[in-house]
């Protein structure tokens, strides 16, 4: 299964599926203004906004998924896959954000700064966004070389905090009712716990190895002696 | 002495029924207005005063929002926290037999069944605009009589200064209840001047049928210069007290939901504005009027009330 590849067909067919959500939302927006319909119900605005924020969460959710489904199943290559759904989540986010600057303060830029200054649930949407721009705009092939790995791979473990402000983004957000913020929070700390586990998980394993390799000596090792763990391949 | 017209909504500012009907076609319309309008702005924005655009504003026409609109979307927690779940989820409600009991400092506390509480008072119809505390607003046609006919047939003591108003509490059909999303069963209060003030009423109907569910049948209150919050629906209970009652808007979030609740486009919510509203239907959002339009009527009600401190 490990060696699976899938069928060329599957990568249009996923683009195209995660493009229906935002496909839906513009055309619903038309319709229920210009043609009277009411696809999002009475105040269309309103719910854009919401519908399109749960997605950005739902791309997060599918982007940080791919390394624990590909470890713990086997299935490598959904890794080719992650791009395209952070892309999404940045797609949906910048959505999101147009949604509510264009058709909610209706390019008010007053507003939108004493709403970012005044209220900290759009403080935190707002920083969340910022820091998913360079990620984005680091996405590319041609930029993960040109940063060289290490630090492409730091740059992009900002990902776990703008996780994190989206979730008290929407949490913060809602008036009463936390039964759905709860439900992302409780799958990103599955997502985020994983990846500590493995992490917790790499260092006691080199640790034991560092130990393995001392050479039997009277003298006690030095605090600062290491074997330098990039000497050992990842688990 | 100074006789200032009220900012009503005039009998003549009302659709006609013939029009209100073709909402599909209005909606067009204004719609590409917008679109049209918004596509001006965006390059012209920089050079509107914000003075003129919002006296400009002022002068927009109240229509009577749609009845799928106002039997729809509603806010009504018993019935579950999303819009459309209190039309789904309050179909089969049971408002007969409905008891309505009234008691605290009042000389003649009873219990009412809701047609004897009704049958004193003629219904008549108040066309009022809605403004929820999240930034929208309906305009609806209540059928219904002002609570100060109630109040003078109970006779509250003097020593009376509030009204509360208590929500049904039966988590069996109210599934919302189920969960301590607020402080069940909902309570509200009134200065017993607010509730004699003669815009404020029990409505029993709307757009000139009894109230459904999701509006709070049987028996509901409606203060038009308040946030939508500081109405009570489906009432059993109408208490009057000489201490501020609680309210479960406050008991839940004290630093965003004042008692007073005056709608006041410059005391902002702490997360949001409340300058402007979405009118249900409308694609561009509106100034948000003084006490909802109603300052002529009631702003008397809170001479030397620090408003921005009272929320």
């Amino acid at each position: 299964m490990a060696s699976w590849t899938p069928p060329r067909w599957l990568r249009p067919v996923v683009f195209a599926v995660s493009l229906l959500p935002a496909l839906w939302v513009i055309g619903a927006i038309a319709s229920d203004f210009f043609n009277g319909t009411r696809l999002l119900g009475s105040n269309p605005i309103k719910e854009a906004e919401h519908f399109t924020g749960r997605w950005v969460l739902r791309f997060l959710m599918f982007t940080l998924g791919v390394t624990p489904i590909r470890q713990t199943l086997g299935w490598n290559w959904l890794q080719k896959y992650r791009r395209m759904l952070g892309l999404f989540a940045f797609s949906y986010a910048a959505l999101h954000l147009s949604i509510y600057f264009f058709l909610d303060l209706e390019l008010v830029w007053g507003d939108l700064w004493a709403d970012i200054v005044k209220r900290p649930y759009i403080t935190i949407g707002m920083a969340a966004f910022v820091l998913l721009v360079p990620l984005a705009v680091t996405s590319t092939a041609k930029m993960v070389k040109r940063l060289g790995g290490k630090r492409w791979a730091a740059l992009h473990r900002t990902i776990y905090v703008i996780v994190v402000l989206g979730t008290i983004h929407f949490w913060m957000a809602v008036k009463r009712d936390i039964t759905l913020p709860l439900v992302f929070a409780a799958i990103f700390a599955v997502l985020l716990g994983y990846r500590i586990v493995v992490w917790r998980r790499k260092r006691q394993l080199a640790a034991m190895r560092t130990k393995n390799r001392e050479p039997v000596m009277d003298t006690p090792v030095s605090p600062g002696f290491s074997v330098p763990s990039s000497q050992f391949p990842a688990p | 002495m100074l006789i200032k017209k009220p900012d009503d909504i005039k009998p003549s500012e009302i659709t006609p029924e013939r029009l209100y009907y073709d909402r599909r076609e209005f909606l067009r319309t204004a719609g590409l207005l917008g679109l049209a309008s918004a596509a001006v702005s965006a390059g012209a924005i920089a050079c509107v005063e914000p003075g003129n655009a919002a006296t400009q504003e002022q002068q927009l026409k109240d229509e009577l929002t749609p009845f799928e609109d106002v039997t729809t979307y509603n806010n009504f927690y018993e019935f579950g926290t999303d819009k459309s779940d209190p039309a789904e989820n309050a179909k089969g409600f049971k408002t007969k037999p409905w008891t309505v009991r009234v008691e605290g400092l009042v000389s003649k506390p009873a219990s009412y069944g809701v047609e004897d509480f009704i049958k004193p008072s003629r219904l008549e119809e108040r066309i009022y605009r809605h403004r929820c505390v999240e930034g929208w607003s309906m305009v609806i046609p209540w059928l219904g009589f002002p609570m100060a006919d109630l109040i003078n047939r109970v006779q509250p003591l003097a020593s009376a200064r509030y009204v509360e108003f208590q929500t049904l509490n039966d988590p069996k059909q109210m599934p919302g209840q189920r969960a301590p999303v607020l402080n069940w069963p909902y309570t509200e209060g009134l200065r017993l001047d607010e509730a004699m003030h003669p815009l404020a009423i029990f409505a029993v109907g709307l757009y000139g049928k009894t109230l459904l569910p999701q509006n709070g049948a049987p028996l509901r209150t409606v203060i038009p210069w308040k946030y939508g919050f500081k109405a009570t629906k489906s009432i059993v209970r109408i208490r009057f007290t000489d201490k501020q009652p609680r309210t479960a808007w406050n008991d839940a979030a004290p630093n965003e939901y004042g008692f007073l609740a005056n709608v006041n486009p410059e005391v902002d919510h702490p997360r949001w504005s409340q300058a402007r509203e979405r009118r249900i239907g409308e694609f561009r959002k509106r100034p948000t009027l003084m006490f909802n339009g109603y300052a002529d009527q009631v702003s008397r009600l809170y001479t030397g009330v620090d408003l921005r401190k009272n929320y």
